[in-house]
């Protein structure tokens, strides 16, 4: 099912029909190093696309640059007005507490209630008072999250936002993600080093490999997603060869030390897919 | 297997169960100390506050009775009791009360105006490239200027009233503050800026969601040292010309011999100094709430 670098900016010119986003030859160099060399990329309206790759690869540098945060990249870039961004860190103010901090540059009258709405959205009514300092990591989270969702983005970039948290909150997290996005249908763009991570939200999957995009794969299969599906373990296997992380380097062995005779079954889910090591 | 049998609670396995009190050889257990094996040795202590005060009860003691068998001179140093009694006559005739109100307005005014002055000049400095291109330099070039020494220049053109008092310590005031706040707007989390970006905020609304309550503790820093270089810099004016206030109280003292007189003022100077500096960390308190670990 996988079409390689096939994503050329199809019928870019117009670019504000069914498209969320389109980025023509976008280039960025740092000091003299080229970490982005001529990505073209089309996003539909509502489309939920994970941009995977190895750390250093160029991803959050893509989603800044649809953030609108870095001047200093070149190319087309055409994104919705209404865009809202989840950092890896929750970045709350201190100083504000918790609902001041999700209606933060929210203009009007109902700005209140929406954000109150919001916070009922990711499940932290009666934290609306709180200061940030006495938040969890999950909770501050998810304020982030209430804070993109109040402005009622066509396009939320998600830029590792659940990289910090604990493997039960992240699980939890991205249910509540999921859950989100299918009820308010925005252009998502989640950049992650998390393969599992990929294959369990989006509904298609991108790899970054030496500046330009080197797999673009939809994810096929509909109904609930689960680590168990054959189908899953294939993507996962395939995604993870893309990023350079082969089986045998990905599977954990426990025991003695040196360990010959160990010979993982291909397919096999293995716990340590984070973080491939380049 | 073995059993040692002066610690029944404790069971040891293994190859070699080398006793926890044993030090040394061998991976064996060792007991941590609880509040259960520590219980009963403890001694009774006198409470914290008492024992922090024994030092300097004693030292008062060992002053009067120096002063009663004669060691120390009245004129040098007088006695506890009798530096009690003579700041009491002051306060009843309104000496010590109306020259404490003189030296509070000098320090006020300084602080009125050179902490506004300092936090308007450091934020121009950090915010806008001008504002750094024509103050900072200044004001880092003058930081090195002793500024005691200055008075006399500000006497020259001010003449010895309290325009060229105030003047020094709105000068002296300036600097922690215009430092801090400086520092302060310049260490700002970069990330913080960005969500401002990403969140469409108003140049006019990143300056007040943003950058103000981010420079308050900063700003809470220089409002501490300036209020005590207030008080150190109204020491130095006030002794060398000044017809009213502590300082002339001490000056006059001084020509009369009068130590007494001198220590009252020291105290009040002191006392003055310790209720202002409770006063802006009360201030701290309150509007520092949200920072982590108050």
């Amino acid at each position: 099912m996988s079409a390689r670098a096939s994503s050329t900016a199809v019928d870019a010119a117009t670019g504000h029909g069914a498209d969320a986003v389109v980025v023509r030859d976008l280039r960025r160099t740092f000091g003299g190093r080229e970490v982005l060399r001529g990505i073209d990329l089309t996003v539909g309206r509502g489309q939920f696309v994970a941009l995977l790759g190895r750390s250093g690869s160029g991803k959050t540098t893509i989603l800044r640059a649809l953030a609108g945060l870095d001047a200093g990249v070149e190319g087309e870039l055409f994104v919705p007005e209404r865009r809202a961004v989840v950092f890896q860190d929750p970045r709350l103010l201190p100083w504000a507490d918790v609902l001041a901090n999700v209606v933060l540059g929210q203009r009007g009258r109902d700005a209140r209630a929406r954000g109150l709405d919001a916070l009922g959205e990711v499940g932290l009514v009666g934290h609306e008072y709180d200061w940030p300092k006495t938040l969890s990591g999950g909770e501050a989270q998810r304020v982030a999250l209430a804070r993109a969702l109040v402005r009622k983005p066509d396009l939320l970039l998600l830029d590792e936002p659940f990289g910090a948290l604990d493997a039960l909150t992240r699980i939890r997290m991205h249910a509540l993600v999921a859950r989100l996005c299918a009820r308010h249908h925005p252009a998502v763009l989640l950049v992650t080093h998390d393969v599992d991570e990929a294959v369990l939200l989006a509904d298609r999957i991108l790899v970054l490999t030496d500046g330009t995009l080197s797999l673009d794969v939809p994810v096929a299969f509909d109904g609930p997603r689960d680590r168990g599906d054959p189908r899953f373990a294939a993507l996962r296997s395939e995604l993870l060869a893309e990023i350079g992380v082969v089986e045998s380097e990905s599977a954990v062995t426990l025991g003695p030390e040196p360990s010959s005779t160990s010979t993982p079954s291909a397919g096999r889910p293995s716990p340590s897919t984070k973080e491939p090591h380049p | 297997m073995s059993l040692r049998q002066d610690i029944p609670a404790v069971h040891i396995s293994g190859p070699d169960p080398a006793p926890p009190s044993s030090a040394g050889s061998g991976p064996g257990l060792v007991r941590l100390p609880t509040s259960a094996a520590a219980g009963p040795g403890r001694r009774r202590r006198l409470p914290r506050g008492f024992a922090r005060l024994s030092g300097i009860v004693l030292f008062f003691a060992v002053w009067e009775v120096a002063a009663l068998v004669g060691w120390l001179k009245p004129q040098d140093l007088a006695a506890p009791s009798v530096i009690f009694t003579t700041g009491f006559d002051m306060l009843r005739s309104g000496a010590l009360e109306s020259a404490i109100w003189v030296s509070l307005q000098r320090v006020l005014w300084g602080l009125a105006i050179g902490v506004p002055v300092g936090t308007a000049l450091a934020l121009l400095a950090g915010l806008t490239r001008t504002g750094e291109n024509l103050i900072d330099g200044n004001v880092q070039m003058l930081r090195f200027v002793p500024i005691i020494g200055l008075e006399s220049l500000f006497i020259l053109w001010l003449g010895v009233g309290e325009t060229a008092k105030v003047a020094l310590l709105v000068l002296g005031v300036m600097f922690p503050v215009y430092i801090n706040v400086f520092t302060a707007i310049r260490a700002m989390d970069p990330g913080l800026h960005e969500l401002a970006e990403v969140v469409g905020l108003s140049s006019t609304e990143r300056l007040r969601r943003i950058v103000l309550p981010g420079i308050l503790p900063a700003f809470f820093m220089g409002l501490r040292i300036a209020v005590a270089v207030a008080w150190l810099l109204l020491v130095f004016v006030e002794q060398i010309n000044a017809s009213n206030g502590l300082g002339y109280l001490i000056v006059q003292a001084q020509t009369f011999f009068e130590s007494s007189v001198i220590v009252v003022a020291l105290v009040s100077y002191a006392l003055l100094g310790l209720v202002s500096e409770g006063l802006v960390r009360l201030a701290e308190r309150r509007v520092l709430r949200w920072q982590p670990g108050r």
